[in-house]
C-alpha cells in the first residue's frame, strides 16, 4: 500500500508498515552483558535502569514509613528513640521526594516514551542522557554515604539554623541533592530539545500525546527551578563550612530568606511530581475509554499554565514563618489559580469518559483512583490556602495527608497506571490482570485507611514530625499504621506478579490496549532503534475513530533522509 | 451537626475561631459535594459505557465551549470567595486591640518561657485572664533554632525566630486548660515541647499574680528551687524523672550511679561531677547519648541555682 501524506508544505511518499509481533530481536537482547547496560545510550535502557532505581529507592522509603507507622502505634518508645525516629523521617521524606518521585515518571516512563512518542530514535542528546543517569548515581551515591556517616536528622527541608547547628552529616546529604538537580536540569533540557527538533514528519504540535506536553512543561519547570535549589543548598553548605552568615541568625544571617530560597524550588518541584502524572492519566483515560481526549489544548495548555502558576505561590509554606503579612495575603491569592487548570484537567478527563468505550483494565483502575484519590488531595488544597484556616492546619498531620494524597494518591497511582499500561511494551510480557486489580483495591483501601486519619487528627492539632503525642491522637495514630500494613501488602504483591511476569508473563502484543500514540506503532518489546521505519503522522494522538492501521504509515523510501546515515545495514533489511 | 464539628476540629475557645471554623466547614462542604460528584461521574460512566465489544465506536467529541467556560467559572467564583474569606479573618487574627495584655515569649531546645509585665515569669505553663486580649512577643532564644507556637483550640500559630521578634495575640473566651505544642521541627525535644495555656476569671487571675508575686525563690529550699529551674531552664525536654530516656539520660538515680563516657572512661555522679556536666556539658558525654546539650547554663545559672539542681536530682532516687 502506499499513500502521500502533506506535512509543512512538503510531500512526503508513505507507506504503511506491518509491525512485526513478538521479535526475536530486540531492544533488550540486541546486546548483553552488564556493560552493555551500564554504557548504553538507548534511551529505553536508560529508562528501565531509572525504573530499577526507584523501585529500590521507593522500596527503601516505603521500609521507613513503614516502621515509622510502627513507632506511632503508641505515644510511648516501640522500636526507637526520638533521635533515631528524626532520622528516619528525614530519611523516608528526602529518599521518597529527591531520588524516588522526582525521577519516577519523567526519567523512567519519560525517558522510555518520550522518544517513541515522539516517532524518533532517541533523545536529542544520547550521551548527555546516559550522562544524566550518571550524576543522578553518584548523586544517589552520596546520600546513602551520609547515611552510613551519620544520618541526617533535619526533615527534608533542611531548615536553618537547625540543619547549621545539627551535628549529623548535612554536607553529604545536600551535597547528593545538589548532584542529583543536575540529573534533573540536563534531562530537562534534553526532552526539550528532543520535542522541538525530534517530531516525526507530520506530528505538529496539535497532534503530540499528552503526555508529551506534560513532559514538556516538566521539563520547563526543571530548568528553571533546579538551580536555585542548587544556589540555596551550596550556600548552606558554605554556611556550615565557612561560617559565612546567611541563613544563620548566629552568624548574621536570615532563616526566613533560607525558606524563600527552598519553597522557590521545591513548590515547583511538587509540579515536576504531579505535572507528569497528568501526562499518563490523559493517555491512560484516552485508550481506555476508547475516544479522543476532551479538550485536548485545555489540557495541554493548562500544564503549561500550572507551571507558570506553580512558579509564583511558594510563600504559602511560609504564612505563620514570620514573613510579611502582605506577602502571605499575596501568595495565598495567586494560590488557589493553581486549582483552576487543575480542576479543568479533571473534569475534561471525565468528559472524555462519557460515552466511551470504557475497558476497566488495572491501569484504568489506577486512573480511576487517581481522579478520586487527586480531587481529595487538590481540594485540602484549596482548604491549606485559605489564610485564616492555614494558620490552624500548618505544620500538622493535615499537610502531611494533603501532601500524600497528592504526591501518592496522585502521582505515584498515576505511575504505578503507567507501568502497567507500558509494562507490555518495556518488557514484551503481559501482568496478570487479576492480580493486577486485587492490588490496585488493596492499595486503595490501604491508602485511603491510612492517611484519612492524618486529615482528621491534623486538625484537631496533632503537629508533625512529632515523636510522641498526647493520648486523644492514639485511635487516629492506630487506624492509619493499620492501613499502612495493608498498603505494604499490595505492593508486595505488584512486586510479585510483575516478577513473576518478566519470566513466566504472556507473550505481549504490539498494541494490546489498541492506542493510537506513536509509542504502540512498534513491537514489543520495540526495535533497538525503537521503529524499523521511520513514522510520519496524518492524524492526531487519539484519533480514535480512525483504523489503527492508518497510524502505522512511515516514509516509503528510507534511504534518502538524512535520518538513517550511519545505520546498520540489518536495520534496512528489515524494513524491505 | 455539633457532633461533625467536634469530629474535625478541637473546641473553638478564642475570639477568632469561630470564623476560621465556619470556613474550614464551607470548604468541606464543597469540596464534598465536588467529590461526590465526581465520584458518581466515574462510577457511572464506568458502568453505562463500558466497552461490550472490541468493536465498540466512539462519537468524536473534541470539546464544548459552554460546559468548558462553565467549569472555569464557577471555581473561579469560588476560590475568589474561600480567598476573600480567608484573608478578612486572617487580618483580625493579625490585628491585636491596642490595649492587649502583653507576654514575651522565649521558645528555646526544648522548653518555653513566658514572662508577664508585673515580671512573673512563668515556664511551660502560661497562664492568662479570660475574655482579655492577649499579644504574645515572640523570639527564640539567642543561637537557638526555629521554634512555633501552637494552640490548636485558639487556632493559633506563629513561627518564633532567634534575633527577630514575631507576634500574635487571641482571646479566651471561657476558662479552662489547653494544650499548647511546638510545630516547628527543633530536634530531639520536639515533640516534648509542649504545655498548658491556663485561661483564669479575671479574681482567679488576680490572685495568682498575688501568689507569684509573693514568692521569694531566695527563701526557697534548695531541691525546691532546683525543681522550679528544671521546668523553668527546659531540663525536662531532655531528661525525664521518671527513668525513662528521652534525649538525654534520665535524672531519677542519676545521683552516686556509674557513668560511662564515649571517650572510654567511667565516673561516680558526685555533686562535682553534676555540677560540672551541667555548666561543661560536652566534656563528658554519656554513651548512648548525643553531644547536644546546650552550653550556657554556666554562665545563666547562678551559683545558688546550680546547687537548687543538683539538690533536686538528688533526691530522685
Amino acid at each position: 500500500m502506499s499513500a502521500s501524506s502533506t506535512t509543512n508544505g512538503k510531500t512526503l511518499k508513505v507507506r504503511y508498515f506491518d509491525i512485526e509481533e513478538n521479535p526475536t530481536e530486540h531492544y533488550l537482547n540486541a546486546e548483553t552483558g552488564l556493560k552493555s547496560w551500564l554504557f548504553t545510550v538507548d534511551h529505553k535502557r536508560i529508562g528501565l535502569m531509572y525504573l530499577a532505581s526507584i523501585a529500590l529507592f521507593f522500596f527503601v522509603g516505603g521500609v521507613l514509613a513503614l516502621v515509622l507507622r510502627t513507632e506511632l502505634f503508641t505515644p510511648a518508645e516501640n522500636l526507637m528513640t526520638a533521635e533515631t525516629y528524626n532520622r528516619i523521617f528525614t530519611i523516608h521524606g528526602a529518599v521518597m521526594v529527591f531520588l524516588f518521585i522526582i525521577p519516577s515518571i519523567p526519567a523512567a516512563l519519560g525517558n522510555f516514551l518520550l522518544p517513541m512518542m515522539l516517532g524518533a530514535k532517541d533523545v536529542a542528546f544520547p550521551r548527555l542522557n546516559l550522562a544524566s543517569f550518571w550524576i543522578y548515581s553518584i548523586g544517589a551515591l552520596f546520600t546513602l554515604a551520609s547515611l552510613a556517616v551519620n544520618p541526617i536528622d533535619t526533615g527534608w527541608t533542611f531548615y536553618t539554623p537547625y540543619s547549621v547547628q545539627t551535628g549529623s552529616a548535612v554536607i553529604l546529604m545536600t551535597l547528593g541533592v545538589f548532584i542529583m538537580g543536575f540529573s534533573s536540569i540536563l534531562t530537562g533540557m534534553n526532552f526539550i530539545v528532543t520535542i522541538h527538533k525530534m517530531r516525526a514528519p507530520g506530528m505538529t504540535w496539535g497532534r503530540m500525546p499528552l503526555f508529551l506536553w506534560a513532559m514538556y512543561a516538566t521539563s520547563i519547570i526543571q530548568v528553571l527551578a533546579t538551580p536555585v535549589l542548587a544556589i540555596t543548598l551550596a550556600l548552606l553548605i558554605m554556611e556550615r563550612t565557612l561560617g559565612i552568615g546567611i541563613f544563620d541568625p548566629a552568624l548574621g544571617g536570615d532563616p526566613v530568606l533560607y525558606q524563600h530560597f527552598f519553597w522557590f524550588y521545591s513548590h515547583p518541584a511538587v509540579y515536576i511530581m504531579i505535572v507528569p502524572a497528568f501526562g499518563v492519566i490523559s493517555e491512560l483515560i484516552a485508550t481506555f475509554s476508547r475516544k479522543t481526549i476532551f479538550g485536548y489544548w485545555a489540557i495541554a495548555m493548562s500544564s503549561l499554565a500550572i507551571a507558570f502558576i506553580g512558579s509564583l505561590v511558594w510563600g504559602h509554606h511560609m504564612f505563620v514563618s514570620g514573613q510579611s503579612e502582605l506577602s502571605t495575603v499575596v501568595f495565598s491569592f495567586l494560590t488557589f489559580f493553581v486549582g483552576i487548570p487543575t480542576g479543568i484537567k479533571i473534569f475534561n478527563w471525565l468528559a472524555t469518559m462519557h460515552k466511551g468505550s470504557i475497558d476497566m483494565k488495572t491501569p484504568m483502575l489506577y486512573a480511576c483512583i487517581f481522579l478520586f484519590l487527586f480531587t481529595i488531595g487538590g481540594v485540602t488544597g484549596i482548604m491549606l490556602g485559605a489564610i485564616s484556616v492555614n494558620v490552624q492546619l500548618h505544620d500538622t498531620y493535615y499537610v502531611v495527608a494533603h501532601f500524600h494524597y497528592v504526591m501518592m494518591g496522585g502521582t505515584v497511582m498515576a505511575f504505578l497506571g503507567g507501568l502497567h499500561y507500558w509494562w507490555p511494551k518495556m518488557t514484551g510480557k503481559m501482568y496478570n490482570e487479576f492480580w493486577g486489580k486485587i492490588s490496585a483495591v488493596i492499595i486503595f483501601i490501604g491508602f485511603n485507611l491510612t492517611f484519612l486519619p492524618q486529615f482528621i487528627m491534623g486538625s484537631q492539632g496533632m503537629p508533625r514530625r512529632y515523636y510522641s503525642y498526647i493520648e486523644q491522637f492514639q485511635t487516629m495514630h492506630q487506624l492509619s499504621t493499620i492501613g499502612s500494613y495493608i498498603l505494604g501488602v499490595g505492593f508486595v504483591i505488584i512486586a510479585v506478579y510483575l516478577a513473576h511476569s518478566m519470566f513466566r508473563g504472556q507473550k505481549a502484543p504490539s498494541n494490546p490496549w489498541g492506542a493510537r500514540t506513536l509509542d504502540w506503532m512498534t513491537s514489543s518489546p520495540p526495535a533497538h532503534h525503537n521503529f524499523n521505519y521511520q513514522p510520519v503522522l496524518n492524524n492526531g494522538a487519539y484519533d480514535f475513530h480512525k483504523p489503527i492501521a492508518d497510524f502505522t504509515l512511515g516514509i516509503a523510501e528510507d534511504d534518502h533522509g538524512h535520518e538513517h546515515k550511519g545505520e546498520p545495514v540489518k536495520q534496512q533489511e528489515q524494513n524491505a | 451537626m455539633e457532633y461533625v464539628t467536634n469530629f474535625f476540629l478541637p473546641s473553638a475557645e478564642s475570639t477568632y475561631a469561630a470564623n476560621v471554623d465556619a470556613l474550614f466547614h464551607f470548604i468541606n462542604i464543597v469540596s464534598l459535594i465536588l467529590l461526590v460528584g465526581i465520584t458518581i461521574a466515574i462510577v457511572y460512566f464506568s458502568i453505562k459505557y463500558r466497552r461490550k465489544s472490541q468493536e465498540d465506536t466512539t462519537p468524536l467529541i473534541t470539546h464544548n465551549t459552554t460546559l468548558e467556560v462553565t467549569w472555569t467559572v464557577i471555581p473561579l467564583i469560588l476560590i475568589l470567595i474561600v480567598f476573600g474569606w480567608g484573608f478578612n479573618d486572617y487580618v483580625e487574627m493579625r490585628t491585636p486591640p491596642a490595649d492587649s495584655y502583653e507576654v514575651y515569649v522565649e521558645s528555646f531546645s526544648f522548653g518555653w518561657n513566658f514572662e508577664h509585665p508585673n515580671g512573673i515569669v512563668e515556664s511551660n505553663n502560661l497562664t492568662v485572664p479570660v475574655a482579655t486580649p492577649v499579644r504574645l512577643i515572640m523570639r527564640s532564644r539567642d543561637g537557638d533554632v526555629l521554634h512555633s507556637f501552637f494552640v490548636p483550640q485558639f487556632r493559633l500559630k506563629q513561627d518564633l525566630m532567634p534575633n527577630r521578634y514575631t507576634y500574635a495575640w487571641f482571646e479566651a473566651i471561657r476558662p479552662g486548660e489547653f494544650v499548647y505544642f511546638c510545630t516547628e521541627y527543633c530536634g530531639g525535644g520536639h515533640s516534648m515541647m509542649n504545655g498548658i495555656v491556663h485561661v483564669m476569671d479575671q479574681d482567679e487571675f488576680d490572685a495568682w499574680t498575688e501568689d507569684e508575686l509573693g514568692r521569694d525563690l531566695d527563701a526557697l529550699p534548695l531541691a525546691e528551687l532546683g525543681q522550679l529551674l528544671y521546668t523553668r531552664e527546659g531540663c525536662q525536654g531532655c531528661h525525664s524523672t521518671d527513668g525513662s530516656s528521652r534525649v538525654g539520660p534520665t535524672f531519677a538515680g542519676l545521683y552516686m550511679a556509674e557513668r560511662e563516657f564515649t571517650d572510654g572512661s567511667t565516673r561516680i555522679a558526685d555533686e562535682d561531677y553534676l555540677i560540672e556536666s551541667i555548666v561543661n556539658p560536652r566534656d563528658l558525654v554519656n554513651v548512648g547519648y548525643p553531644n547536644n546539650m546546650p552550653t550556657f547554663y554556666g554562665e545563666t545559672l547562678s551559683e545558688r541555682e546550680l546547687m537548687g539542681l543538683v539538690e533536686f536530682i538528688k533526691e530522685l532516687q
